[in-house]
């Protein structure tokens, strides 16, 4: 295992960003954790996790797909990427690490999403174990260790140092290049920490929800509960929780005319707001009551059924922390997590 | 009160004068509380609650209860009563359908506030008016109820109700607050410093529509930003002056009927002040036009929405407006 | 190359035929002239007028059709208004083809197959019709039920009557939904159409049309004794990608766009009723 004096880490980031883009939380004017592209005077947020989350890297709340040159009845087609470069991104958490996994299900599945994929990689992710979760944590309910999480290094942060560990090719190579400021260390002190943070994790009050329901054969079951009247009946139709979810990945596709052509772009969508499947002859989901049960259908029933049962929330918490009328996923489970 | 209110909302249940009831329904901490209609005694026993976390306004969730079959009880905290009424005035309300019960308000006690300050694993919060004592996952914390409170609270512009059927506790009276200070800070400021102010707070917006969608000013039935032929259909959020324009035009559409009740900074989950822009036009409002509150009455005619003779001519807006 | 699927083609609009009042019928081929891709009948493809909007459409023609796709398109928004009013050599962007189209060389084949059709609703299955009727030998008897509101409303009315109706072991029965000037042939609703001719129980059923029609002959169907396993439509909800990841037409665990649009009645009942 490799090590660093916390008191260096300044000096490591400066290195990392010298070679390539770094991002790394950040507290905004808000006093809240964002993601920012480092530069010299920044430091790494104490907060335990990020607002957005990180699926930003990859899935932006908005890019650019294609350009259009129109001229009379005469369509030129641009295909606006230029060559991407590469990024690192520091202090991943163990949840949002996940995230990317059920992200690549949906964006590499075939046909591949191209503009993802070479997002994908390009980034190098660094990720940090937690040392304080919080009480809206529940990673541990879908088998996410967040005292040694997933990504290119894994990183502990612990005493007076923070400790590096890669996991991929990707990730040995950046320690590699950065073997200057690191030394090797015994990992004694990672393993007491992880052991310390684990008795922390267990007294989740979520970490252990029954989840059983939760299948495919009770899809048409779940998808008819009389209860959902009842959990969306406050639900305002914002898209907060939509947006700060690390595996949510609806988009819209628009044409936006700049006055000197046509940009197409992709950006974020929430399945929570009313316009979501109107069509010309009708919408299919008329009310909230419909828009925030796929939301949850989805996340919990339909996405596992199409992927060997894995989950689409990684129990970062933050539709908890954020969601205005406090309605979230934790609720829902064990509202209909009870046998029926 | 809490028992008090579900005492006399079974008695209302019971004699057919209502046949529900809004209000707040615990969550799985003391915080996260929702918005919740109880149709039955049971249901009541079972969730419903009123304390120091109870912050939603309830009022805009009438548009959609009012119209339904039958009276619905709602409890209303004074502010959310200039809410109730002002809706009422733009005949949103169906106020023959709503039977209102005011009850008090000492201020709310805001978890992102007190998360701001750096608690973290709140489990359980409780408030006995002063002192707000909280268990966490590392142990016992204790705080003042005023570090624990967000700006609409600590600067309450009311606590007395402007719109009941029958009332519960003690009435409080109109305050006088220092809400227009911050506005007076950002008045203060030059304009280039004025605009990286707002450049840099809503740099963070997501376009979620919180704000929006929250705000019981905000009751169009077509949103002009969700409609696609608008030209102007929110949905692309790059970091440009096209967000600061979505705050802006919304601060314009509410301006003199918005009631200054904060829900939208409340929901923001980026914390951005919005109630500053709202803030700032009825500053500007009260100066030009003279004191006008919003949702005070269900009958006066918003400043900006009566033509008189004597209005202010536009040469001296702009002259009171900041020139600097 | 790696196939970039949100990067559309350029197609040519070649020809433009007046259906009926409020449907045109878009001929497209690629700048070269050919077809722009192969495709399987039932498949979509996201036509779009940049700066104006993109959408799924059914591709009407026969992948038997060697030169050109053919779109049949209603005039029921922004984007079709605008391709409405639109001339020939216009260009447009496709994408696709999108879904899974019918199974015309699995589960169809050798049967006696059964059209039912209610207004726009031929469009999609018109591309399935003149695929069996080319490959007529594969397939067992044809029979289409079509109606629309009126005389006018009938899409391929032309093709209807100077090429289905004059083939062997094609029968062909028309409908409108009211008594008209100029029209001696059958007036009624399509349901009830079906009821009346009392079809074959052990043919093969294609149904589509608005979704009130479609439950009606659902039902209808199954009082003459068929099957839910019989009888395949095709759907229709809002999508944006045709790649099954936007997220806009999930129903249930299925995207229409990927895994349908052709979906049998029994594989509807395990889904949501949510479209």
């Amino acid at each position: 295992m490799l090590s660093l004096a916390i008191a260096k880490l300044n000096d490591f980031f400066a290195a990392l960003a010298a070679k390539e883009t770094l991002y790394l939380p950040v507290d905004n004017d808000a006093g809240q954790a964002q993601y920012k592209k480092w530069a010299e005077g920044d430091t790494l947020s104490q907060a335990l996790n990020t607002v957005r989350s990180a699926k930003d890297f990859f899935f932006p709340q908005t890019e650019n797909l294609v350009d259009f040159k129109v001229d009379g009845k005469k369509i030129e087609v641009i295909d606006p990427r230029s060559e991407s470069e590469d990024f690192v991104v520091f202090g991943v958490r163990a949840c949002d690490a996940r995230s990317f996994t059920i992200l690549d299900k949906v964006f590499l599945a075939d046909p591949v999403d191209s503009y993802y994929k070479s997002r994908r990689e390009h980034g190098t992710i660094i990720t940090m174990a937690c040392t304080k979760p919080e009480e809206t944590c529940f990673c541990t309910l879908f088998d996410i260790d967040a005292t040694n999480p997933e990504g290119d290094v894994r990183s502990w942060m612990t005493g007076d140092r923070v400790y590096f560990e890669a996991i991929t090719e990707k990730g040995t190579a950046l320690l590699d290049s950065m073997k200057d400021l690191l030394t090797d260390s015994d990992d004694s002190a990672v393993e007491s920490q992880k052991a310390e943070t684990k008795k922390i994790l267990e007294k989740l009050p979520f970490g252990k929800l029954k989840m059983d329901e939760f299948k495919g054969e009770n899809l048409l079951k779940l998808f008819d509960s009389p209860k959902w009247a009842s959990l969306s009946e406050a639900c305002l139709g914002c898209g907060t929780c939509t947006f700060v979810c690390p595996t949510c990945q609806c988009y819209d596709i628009r044409d936006f005319d700049t006055g000197h052509g046509i940009k197409r772009f992709r950006c974020w969508d929430s399945c929570m707001y009313s316009d979501f499947t109107r069509m010309a002859h009708g919408n299919p989901r008329l009310t909230q009551l419909e828009r925030f049960r796929q939301r949850f259908m989805h996340k919990l029933v339909y996405f596992p059924s199409n992927n060997d049962g894995e989950y689409g929330c990684v129990g970062c918490g933050r539709c908890l922390a954020k969601c205005p009328i406090h309605m979230n996923i934790v609720k829902v489970i064990k509202t209909l997590g009870v046998e029926q | 009160m809490q028992s008090e209110m579900i005492r006399r909302a079974k008695e209302l249940l019971a004699d057919g004068t209502v046949n529900r009831v809004i209000g707040w329904k615990a969550g799985e901490f003391d915080y996260d509380i929702t918005p919740a209609v109880f149709t039955c005694p049971e249901q009541l026993d079972e969730g419903f609650l009123y304390n120091d976390f109870c912050q939603a306004n309830v009022s805009k969730y009438l548009i959609k209860e009012s119209r339904k079959e039958g009276k619905i009880l709602a409890f209303l905290k004074p502010c959310d009563t200039y809410s109730f009424n002002q809706l009422i005035k733009e005949h949103r309300i169906w106020r023959d359908n709503v039977y209102v019960i005011g009850v008090p308000c000492d201020g709310k006690v805001d978890v992102d506030t007190v998360k701001q300050k750096g608690l973290q694993g709140i489990l359980s919060m409780q408030c006995d008016g002063q002192t707000v004592t909280a268990q966490t996952l590392y142990g016992e914390e204790k705080f003042d109820k005023a570090d624990s409170m967000s700006d609409r609270c600590l600067n309450c512009k009311s606590k007395k109700h402007v719109a009941y059927d029958e009332l519960m506790g003690e009435e409080g009276e109109v305050l006088d607050s220092h809400r227009f200070d911050m506005v007076e800070k950002i008045e203060a400021m030059s304009s280039e410093e004025r605009f990286n102010f707002w450049r840099g707070e809503l740099s963070r917006c997501i376009r979620c529509n919180a704000c929006r969608n929250v705000c019981p000013a905000c009751t169009c039935e077509k949103c002009v930003f969700d409609n696609d032929a608008s030209g102007i259909a929110q949905k692309a959020a790059a970091d440009s002056f096209e967000e600061n324009m979505f705050h802006i035009i919304r601060a314009f559409h509410v301006a003199s009927r918005c009631t200054d009740c904060g829900e939208c900074s409340r929901v923001c989950p980026q914390n951005i002040p919005l109630h500053l822009l709202n803030r700032k036009f009825i500053k500007d409002i009260n100066e030009f036009y003279g004191e006008y509150q919003a949702g005070e009455d269900t009958t006066t005619r918003p400043p900006l929405q009566a033509y008189t003779t004597g209005d202010v001519e536009p040469s001296i807006v702009y002259q009171k407006g900041g020139n600097n | 190359m790696q196939q970039e699927t949100l990067i559309p083609k350029i197609g040519v609009v070649t020809d433009i035929r007046i259906d009926t009042p409020d449907v045109k019928t878009f001929r497209v081929v690629g700048l070269d002239g050919k077809k722009l891709f192969e495709h399987i009948p039932g498949q979509c493809a996201m036509v779009s007028i940049p700066g104006v909007g993109e959408a799924m459409f059914s591709i009407t023609s026969s992948p038997t059709n060697e030169e050109y796709m053919e779109f049949s398109i209603k005039k029921c928004g922004c984007l079709t208004d605008w391709l409405h009013q639109m001339d020939v050599d216009q260009q447009v962007t496709v994408r696709g083809p999108y879904g899974n189209g019918f199974p015309v060389e699995s589960a169809l084949k050798g049967k006696d197959l059964l059209f039912i059709a209610g207004g726009i609703g031929l469009a999609p299955l018109r591309s399935v019709i003149n695929y069996v009727r080319d490959k007529r030998e594969n397939y067992g008897s044809i029979q289409i039920v079509y109606g629309s509101r009126s005389k006018d409303d009938l899409v391929d009315y032309q093709e209807i009557i100077d090429e289905w109706m004059k083939d062997d072991g094609v029968e062909v029965n028309l409908t409108i939904d009211r008594e008209q000037e100029g029209w001696d042939g059958h007036v009624g609703f399509v349901p009830n159409y079906v009821k009346e001719l009392g079809p074959d129980i052990h043919k093969t059923v294609l149904v589509c049309g608005p979704p009130i029609m479609i439950k009606f002959t659902l039902a209808g169907l199954k009082d003459l004794g068929f099957t839910e396993d019989q009888v395949y439509t095709t759907m229709e909800l809002r999508m944006k990608c045709g790649v099954g990841k936007c997220g806009r037409c999930n129903i249930g665990n299925k995207y229409v766009c990927k895994d349908g649009p052709v979906f049998r009645f029994d594989q509807l009942d395990e889904l949501p009723n949510e479209y």
